[in-house]
């Protein structure tokens, strides 16, 4: 979104500085506008042909986590067609980008956590792009035990803790 | 638009700090075997000054651990006055300590103070500061340094300042305090969370990592002005910042070329060079006080352990070995002492390493315990743990014995961090 608003921002700023300089002899640059094609970009975040898949809860693109085990970065089967789901996703959106943030449960140091998390959001990223997404589109980071989803010290909450979260531009 | 973009963000953070907070109480829960007893009367003229001086002094030694106040009654022992030593001794105490304010022509003062061994009947130094009404905590702060380090042969750190995140509901904020608890600022406040504060040599700059961009993100920030300047955000995460002992370089866990792993930038973010690499984590990096060496955490071989790798780079060695789980490595700053977080039978709890000796000793009894960090004298450690589910800063001597916990009223407090001697 930053890099579409920034030229946008730049124009008008622009704009705003030539006001003062422009005289009336007409002599500003005319736009060469010999070419005629148009190419219709679709800004991230826009809903567009498939986006409101991402919002709809009947879709499995809505669910967006992935779990582990304690201690663990290994994908589990059950998590399968939910990655292979949105791997099609991002291959027939190539504009689409993810962040991809990996969590973990509380116990234990705050930065080895954080390492841990990340670990749980690069398997994710790894295996969306065996099934053909770009580098290019996602970003994988970690918030270790610091945003968790569940704050009771309990084995349920710690579960629910241990994962990581797909998100799409405009979602974080 | 940068520059509006910053005056937004300090005028935010500004309306932001008005927000009152508790302070951090102490507790004392652990006291050494032996205790000084000293006489610390009143100083003369002190009653002219709306807040006193000589309490902070004795707040100081008491909380330490190392000592025990004789009162003598509300008369103060001038300095310009030997007191009676024996009688003094008669009184069971050890030391003395008199002093004078005396006033100065623009409302200060010119505070003098003498401590006395009433067992050897000698004088053992003599100071003078000049004070304002207003810095009498600092002051004190800096009597009961002269006082420990005679008394002791250690140097005090009740003039250091710490510094901590507190979380209430959605809000975190960083904030820097005396050595006491007292005097507490807010240094960021964030609605993201906030972790590993880490100073600067000098004592002026905090750098940490923020959560604020939806990622973790190495943030540099002035105390003084609250300038902030990222110093890391690559692709991936950014965590874990320490300082060089010469403040010109930062050890940091950067995830951009995969794995979490150690790199070294300059403190302005220019520079970054990879320092190792591993098939596993690499992360936690601590310098050792002499700049030789990084000790960091790795699961490289196959469960979390500290390591230490030259500066310069090279082949890590491994330095744990007792416990599955030993994490978060952090030097004292004569170099003689790491401090570490060991899984000991499902708890968590510091230990302490006597690099020397090999001789690792477990100092604490709970069972949540985090982020440890030495005084600069190397007496105290202070860390994080869990008390009723709620967290809370908690200091230990590095014998085990003093045991300290400093909490705020219904908030968590975590990532302390104690800052360095300013001499």
């Amino acid at each position: 979104m930053k890099k579409l608003l920034l030229p946008a921002l730049l124009s008008v700023l622009l704009a705003a500085c030539s006001s003062t300089g422009t005289d009336a002899t007409g002599s500003a640059a005319v736009e060469d506008r010999s070419s005629t094609g148009v190419a219709t970009v679709t800004a991230p975040g826009t809903a567009g042909a498939g986006m409101a898949a991402l919002t709809d809860p009947n879709s499995i693109l809505s669910k967006r986590s992935v779990y582990f085990d304690f201690d663990s970065f290994v994908i589990k089967p059950e998590a399968k067609s939910l990655i292979e789901a949105h791997a099609r996703f991002l291959v027939q959106n190539p504009q689409m980008k993810m962040l991809i943030q990996g969590n973990t449960d509380e116990r234990g140091s705050r930065e080895y956590n954080l390492a841990l998390g990340q670990k749980r959001a690069d398997v994710v990223k790894q295996a969306l792009m065996l099934l053909g997404a770009t580098e290019a589109q996602i970003e994988s980071v970690s918030l270790g035990e610091e945003k968790p989803r569940c704050d009771d010290a309990s084995e349920n909450c710690f579960a629910e803790n241990r994962r990581g979260d797909m998100l799409y531009s405009g979602e974080f | 638009m940068l520059a509006a973009f910053r005056l937004l963000a300090a005028t935010v953070l500004a309306c932001l700090s008005l927000a009152a907070h508790a302070q951090l109480s102490i507790e004392i829960t652990g006291a050494g075997a032996s205790r000084f007893p000293v006489v610390i009367p009143v100083f003369e003229n002190e009653a002219r000054l709306p807040r006193g001086v000589t309490d902070v002094v004795r707040a100081d030694l008491e909380r330490s651990g190392l000592f025990t106040l004789i009162d003598i009654g509300p008369l103060p022992l001038p300095e310009s006055v030997v007191p009676d030593l024996a009688g003094m001794r008669g009184r069971g105490a050890d030391a003395v300590l008199t002093g004078s304010l005396v006033p100065q022509a623009n409302g200060s003062y010119d505070v003098r103070f003498r401590l006395f061994d009433t067992q050897r009947q000698l004088e053992l130094g003599a100071m003078s500061m000049p004070m304002t009404p207003a810095q009498n905590r600092l002051v004190g702060h800096r009597i009961a340094d002269f006082v420990y380090e005679k008394l002791t042969g250690m140097p005090g750190h009740f003039s250091t300042r710490i510094a901590y995140v507190v979380k209430s509901g959605p809000r975190f904020e960083l904030q820097v305090a005396d050595a006491d608890g007292m005097n507490q600022q807010a240094a960021l406040i964030s609605r993201e969370p906030i972790i590993s504060p880490s100073w600067s040599p000098d004592g002026s700059q905090l750098a940490y990592v923020s959560f604020e961009q939806k990622k973790p993100i190495i943030y540099v920030h002035t105390l003084a002005t609250g300038q902030r300047r990222v110093v890391a955000n690559f692709k991936g995460s950014n965590s874990a910042p320490t300082w060089s002992p010469d403040g010109r370089q930062l050890a940091v866990v950067l995830t951009k070329d995969g794995r979490s792993q150690l790199y070294v930038l300059n403190a302005d973010g220019s520079g970054v060079r990879r320092l190792a690499s591993s098939s596993g984590i690499d992360t936690e990096p601590a310098w050792s006080p002499d700049g030789q060496w990084i000790y960091f955490t790795s699961d490289r071989g196959g469960s979390p352990q500290i390591y230490r790798i030259s500066a310069s780079g090279g082949g890590a060695q491994r330095v744990t070995f007792d416990n599955a789980y030993n994490v978060t490595p952090r030097p004292s700053a004569d170099g003689k002492l790491l401090a570490f977080i060991t899984r000991n039978g499902g708890r968590f709890q510091v230990a302490v390493l006597d690099l020397a000796t090999r001789q690792t000793t477990i100092l604490t009894d709970s069972a949540r315990d985090e982020s440890p960090s030495f005084a600069p004298n190397g007496r105290m450690i202070l860390y994080a743990t869990e008390v009723g589910g709620r967290g809370v800063l908690a200091a230990v001597s590095s014998d085990g014995r003093i045991k300290q916990r400093l909490s705020v009223q219904a908030a968590d407090v975590r990532e302390p961090a104690w800052g360095p001697q300013i001499r």
